[in-house]
């Protein structure tokens, strides 16, 4: 398959002394989704921005849709689409209007134009939002009229940062609808970053997980969840540091990497659900008493913790509650 | 022809936000009123001067007011920009191919035309209160052509510290700082034979200065053509030159970005 998007050793600093990328490589196939994941400040924003032209790197080379984006800035802008974090919309043009915009931008013009106004609009749900300016859209809506607007001059290659960050749960569905649609029908490249684990897992068929400016790690999203080989343990303690604890849970079968930071204490186990009658038990053993346990499937948080090293959200998806 | 057509689709929203926001209408349109009656109430006394021979208040101050006006409605312009770059709308319109010349020039255009029509307002105001346009209605036109000229060439400027600066604080501070003094260092508002020598030699390099020269003798006077055509010449080489700048001012913010 041809490559859509190819960058090799990005480099980007911002004064004083912030490293944005540090040498990011990416590698992304044509016609899928890839998903950039990463916390804020990972340097996902800052990647799109150098492939999207908008940004010029301090070293390294980008290619998009087989264009040199240092070399032909113009021809990587008319193949892409892209789609910021902020609305890109003019608040107080109707939906028309900033599509119109847009195509006159892209030097579509006349009938053309207005037959894929119409076309995206009715496509879009905005038939009937249409002429109404887009200050008075829905979060959903503004999101699907940029995306539209991001469409309207069918790019090879879509850039879409942080679709769904500030939408309600029901309008981010339908924008992960919306966004597998385009992959399937349209046969599109889209680059998307998130720093939502499920949205990642949902729409991605290969993702990079970047931190610090760099991949840190690369793969299908199942893959890499399979490559973790297993559930990892949670366990709340009532005391803190309690270093017999580990040694505790160091002696049964089958628990292996297990760590202790404060009152947390962190284990991996091919069948976590098993190991936790063990785990207690051995626990017990010692005198060490357990607030809470808390088991993890393998899932991409847990793929991110293992890979960069700290928390990924506060919120932790994925986990089951298991009482003590 | 694509540079022309995307031209006036960025001036055409320009116009839309004016035509829809009816306070900011309203104020448009009423503001010149309140300048030519504020200003014609407090300078009435100038024609008592000795060695005043400018003629009536309202025909020495007429082109004054219109040209003041002009800078000072200009020089907001890039507020639209600092919006702009605010919303993300800049940079959804850098990531696409459109000619970044168009970009600037839409607006400037917008705001030209915005101070063409303030300029026909005062100027139909000063008639009701006794203005005599000696210069007829070319002169008239050529007063509201050097105003948009001198419009244009601080929208441009406006645009380009927008881009530079990237704050709202930045260019409100920029504009309050330039517009009075250059208002003051001419002949808007005193002849000049009555004003200071050094603001008189510092006034020959104010372009607000060349247009209130150009428009008072064109529209006022028994017109000077080698003054209007030197003056109109200097107002568009600004306009074009903070056109360029303004532009330029693109990979600028690209840069920082």
């Amino acid at each position: 398959m041809a490559t859509a998007i190819l960058a090799e050793g990005l480099r980007k600093s911002y004064p004083p002394d912030v490293q944005a990328l540090d040498g990011l490589n990416l590698s992304v196939e044509a016609g899928t989704i890839f998903g950039l994941l990463g916390p804020n400040g990972a340097g996902k924003s800052t990647t799109i921005r150098v492939l999207s032209t908008l940004s010029r790197p301090d070293g390294g080379s980008a290619s998009v849709a087989g264009i040199d984006v240092l070399a032909d800035p113009v021809g990587v802008r008319r193949a892409i689409g892209v789609v910021g974090q902020k609305h890109g919309g003019a608040p107080e043009a109707t939906g028309r209007e900033n599509l119109v915009l847009q195509g006159e931008f892209y030097g579509i013009t006349g009938r053309e134009l207005r037959r894929r106004v119409d076309g995206s609009l009715e496509r879009f749900g905005l038939r009937d939002a249409g002429d109404r300016p887009a200050k008075t859209y829905s979060g959903g809506m503004q999101r699907r009229l940029d995306i539209a607007m991001g469409l309207l001059h069918r790019p090879q290659v879509l850039f879409l940062d942080e679709p769904t960050t500030g939408l309600d749960p029901e309008a981010r569905s339908e924008m992960w609808h919306e966004i597998e649609r385009l992959a399937v029908e349209e046969q599109m490249t889209i680059l998307l970053s998130t720093h939502y684990m499920e949205e990642a897992d949902r729409l991605a068929s290969q993702l990079a997980i970047v931190d610090r400016g760099r991949v840190v790690v690369e793969g299908a999203p199942a893959e890499l969840k399979s490559a973790l080989r297993g559930d990892t343990i949670h366990i709340e303690l009532a005391d803190l540091e309690r270093a017999d604890a580990r040694d505790a849970l160091a002696g049964v079968a089958g628990v292996e990497e297990v760590s202790l930071t404060g009152r947390t204490l962190r284990a991996r186990a091919r069948d976590g659900g098993a190991a936790i009658p063990e785990v207690l038990a051995a626990l017990d053993a010692r005198g060490v008493k357990a607030l809470s346990v808390t088991l993890a499937r393998p899932s991409l948080d847990e793929v991110y913790l293992r890979h960069a090293g700290r928390a990924f959200a506060q919120a932790h998806n994925g986990h089951e509650e298991v009482a003590v | 022809m694509t540079a022309v057509r995307q031209t006036w689709q960025v001036t055409l929203r320009g116009i839309r936000v004016f035509v829809r926001q009816p306070a900011y209408l309203a104020m448009t349109l009423t503001q010149p009123i309140i300048w030519l009656l504020l200003f014609g109430a407090l300078f009435k006394a100038i024609t008592k001067i000795p060695g005043f021979h400018g003629g009536s208040y309202i025909n020495f101050l007429t082109p004054g007011i219109v040209v003041m006006l002009a800078v000072s409605s200009a020089g907001w312009t890039g507020m639209g920009f600092i919006e702009d770059i605010a919303s993300g709308v800049i940079d959804r319109e850098l990531a696409s191919p459109v000619w970044r010349g168009a970009l600037n020039a839409g607006s400037v255009i917008y705001a030209a035309l915005m101070v063409a029509l303030q300029t026909v307002l005062i100027v139909a105001l000063a008639l009701v209160l006794g203005a005599n346009y000696v210069g007829g209605v070319g002169g008239v036109l050529l007063l509201i052509l050097v105003a948009a000229l001198l419009a244009a060439a601080f929208a441009s400027l406006s645009n380009g510290v927008a881009l530079l600066a990237r704050q709202r604080e930045a260019l409100i501070g920029a504009v309050t700082f330039v517009i009075l003094p250059l208002t003051f260092l001419s002949t808007a508002l005193m002849q000049q034979s009555l004003v200071p020598a050094w603001i008189r030699t510092v006034a020959r390099f104010n372009p607000v200065n060349w247009a209130v020269e150009a428009g008072r003798s064109a529209a006022m006077q028994h017109i000077d053509w080698g003054l209007v055509a030197s003056r109109i010449g200097l107002l568009l080489a600004l306009t074009l030159f903070s056109a360029t700048l303004a532009t330029r001012a693109f990979v600028h913010y690209q840069r920082s970005l």
